[in-house]
């Protein structure tokens, strides 16, 4: 009875983007892409920019995005989506484009697209899924595995030795005169999840300014590839990617 | 009519693109054909027609940009040399995936490899049996001269356009490199959204209004069922653009004994060889594929019954010669000539062979090259 007095429109404070579609997501359960998803569906949606808003998927886990958010998209090559964002924002220079990339897409295959797509400035935002592992594909190694750490193709721990250290490819794109705003950003609590939106929301809105590229890392989680809970997942991100990947802005000219 | 100039064959592709309209260029440097890329940055089309013209980090980028822009239902193309169409070759694979319209231009090199910067027509395998992976094909146009090199690339457009195909131009370094007088195309305005839709229908990625469902450029499908029903679909267009768009041209085929084929500048070498075999008697014709997919195989069946047998001339160790095989289904010999690496076919050297093949002596060697009976 006095639930069905709260539950009413006026009463409202949160509800599910207009720009999800309604359908079940592909995802396992307590992975981090579904909840970069919704932050994106929520920018796109509070910015208005449904009709001026084209997306690039990537190859990895995310290879589907273009099923769950109500906006025209591209489905790029492994790696390739800079590059198909660049001609689309220099034929749209008004339009909002972005890719959505994991770390075996943007920080292996692809390092040559996004670096170069960076250095030029391509006013896109990019938004780099870094779970240090290639969900996708069984749980291989990727450029961002920690030392140390247990995939299939390093069951003995990632050594630098063998496979090289962990990439800080945020670290190098801050770098890069193109780049107006480099941030790190995770979406394991609330609060991170509400800093994540306020940085999407900035790098979307930094695209009207054709200043440069916005890039947003989000350290996430694959609990599937790191063979544990979404609770132990979160915790052992907490401990051990974010020593060697620190939250927070890298870059801001905004 | 517009005026008539001298231009490289390179130099005509970067005009016409212009002039007819073309959305944007996205290109890496390879020799033979920078041009392409210098003449278009040098004409500076953004202020002319607001045509985009950009330099890509590699031809890895610019395939991929083409695949960008081709999603938006624009006009793009680029260019390169064998390598580089080798690097592009995931990229094309995803375009006719996605079954986008754009133009890619190969002008030829001799390979493997890195092989040579001197012309070579080696990569007929690569532009019609395949090159990236998958059941796909390109639609592949093969210009002899300089104007053919302008007007291809508007019959590109409306190709790749009408069939939602790549569209490959093949030539080689020579036609890239060479001057000829060029009637060029007249200007077009590039088209707007609204026309792009009107014309070609609604599904590019433009960004989605309210009216329309969401459009989506994509190659993949999980489901084994509608994959395999993808691929029928394709198979529908392909067969579709057998029937409709085999362009080739014969040159004195009426009364001859002896039919040539070559495409591009091997073709041209090989009319030279027809004019002197007709001088010194000898009933030669040429049969000048222009298109190489779809393949002119009706065309050299419907002469296999006159005459007594074919000889293929390519800058190659013998490609589109298979082809010309399938078309003869054995029932007359097929000669093969071939120069690589660089080196350039002689209308004295093939006629030299030609009339070997007519004493008997097809064997002597006395000709250089390639030489084989298929
Ligand atoms: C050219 C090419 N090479 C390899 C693959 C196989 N593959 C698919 S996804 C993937 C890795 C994806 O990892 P990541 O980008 O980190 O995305 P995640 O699944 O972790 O979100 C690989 C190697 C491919 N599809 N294409
Ligand atoms: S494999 Fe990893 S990245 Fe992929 S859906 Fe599962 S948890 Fe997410
Ligand atoms: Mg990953």
């Amino acid at each position: 009875m006095e639930q069905n007095i709260i539950k009413q429109e006026k009463n409202k404070v949160y509800q599910k983007s207009k720009l999800l579609i309604d359908r079940v997501m592909h995802y396992c359960p307590g992975c981090s892409h579904g909840t970069v998803h919704k932050i994106l569906a929520e920018t796109i949606e509070e910015l208005g920019i449904q009709e001026k808003t084209i997306g690039i998927s990537p190859v990895g886990c995310a290879v589907l995005l273009y099923e769950y958010i109500d906006i025209d998209w591209q489905e790029a090559a492994h790696g390739r989506a800079p590059a198909l964002a660049t001609a689309v924002k220099r034929l749209y220079p008004d339009k909002y484009v972005f890719t959505y990339q994991g770390d075996g897409d943007l920080a292996s295959i692809g390092t040559g697209e996004i670096i170069h797509a960076c250095n030029r400035g391509e006013n896109i935002t990019v938004i780099f899924i870094n779970n240090a592992i290639y969900g996708m594909t069984g749980g291989q190694m990727a450029p961002t595995t920690l030392e140390g750490m247990q995939t299939s193709t390093t069951p003995r721990g990632r050594s630098h030795i063998e496979t090289g250290f962990p990439i800080k490819i945020t670290e190098m794109i801050a770098m890069l005169p193109g780049v107006v705003y480099a941030t790190r950003q995770s979406v394991d609590t609330a609060s991170a999840v509400r800093k994540t939106k306020k940085a999407f929301l900035k790098a979307f809105k930094s695209q009207e300014l054709k200043k440069g590229t916005s890039f947003i890392e989000i350290v996430s989680t694959c609990n599937s590839g790191w063979k544990m809970t979404p609770v132990e997942a979160n915790h052992w991100m907490r401990e051990n990617m974010f020593p060697v990947f620190p939250v927070g802005d890298i870059k801001d000219l905004i | 009519m517009t005026e008539k100039i001298l231009l490289k064959g390179n130099e005509a592709v970067a005009l016409a693109a212009i002039r007819c309209g073309c959305d944007a260029y996205f290109g890496y440097p390879i020799t033979p054909q920078s041009e392409i890329l210098e003449t278009l940055i040098e004409q500076h089309p953004e202020k002319q027609t607001g045509m985009v013209v950009l330099q890509a980090e590699s031809e890895t980028a610019a395939i991929n940009m083409l695949y960008g822009g081709a999603a938006c239902g624009k006009k793009v193309m680029t260019s390169s040399s064998s390598p580089g169409i080798s690097l592009m070759a995931e990229g094309i694979s995803y375009i006719a995936g996605a079954e986008l319209p754009c133009i890619i231009v190969n002008v030829m090199r001799g390979g493997p490899g890195l092989g040579t910067i001197q012309p070579g027509q080696a990569d007929y395998f690569q532009t019609v049996k395949g090159g990236g992976h998958g059941d796909y094909r390109l639609i592949a146009l093969a210009p002899a001269s300089v104007q053919e090199m302008n007007d291809f690339v508007e019959l590109g457009f409306d190709l790749a356009f009408k069939y939602r195909n790549p569209v490959m131009i093949v030539t080689d370094g020579v036609i890239g490199q060479m001057m000829e007088k060029v009637q060029l195309s007249p200007s077009k305005p590039r088209l707007t959204d609204q026309e792009i839709e009107k014309l070609y229908g609604d599904w590019a990625t433009t960004g989605k209004p309210a009216y329309r469902k969401r459009n989506i450029a994509t190659s993949l499908d999980l489901d084994p069922g509608k994959q395999e029903q993808f691929n029928m679909h394709l198979r529908k267009k392909y067969l579709e653009i057998e029937r409709n768009e085999v362009r080739y041209e014969p040159f004195m085929c009426e009364d001859a004994e002896y039919i040539l084929v070559a495409y591009g500048l091997s073709a041209r070498v090989c009319r030279k060889t027809v004019e002197l075999a007709r001088e010194a008697g000898i009933k030669a014709g040429l049969i000048r594929p222009v298109t190489l997919f779809p393949y002119p195989y009706k065309a050299i069946e419907s002469v296999v019954p006159r005459v007594k047998g074919i000889l293929t001339v390519e800058m190659s160790a013998g490609q589109m010669t298979e082809d010309v095989a399938l078309a003869v289904k054995g029932k007359i010999p097929v000669w093969f000539h071939g120069r690589t690496g660089g080196m350039l076919p002689s209308p004295e050297d093939v006629f030299s062979l030609l009339k070997n093949i007519i004493n008997g002596t097809f064997d002597s060697a006395d000709v250089p090259g390639i030489n084989y009976q298929l």
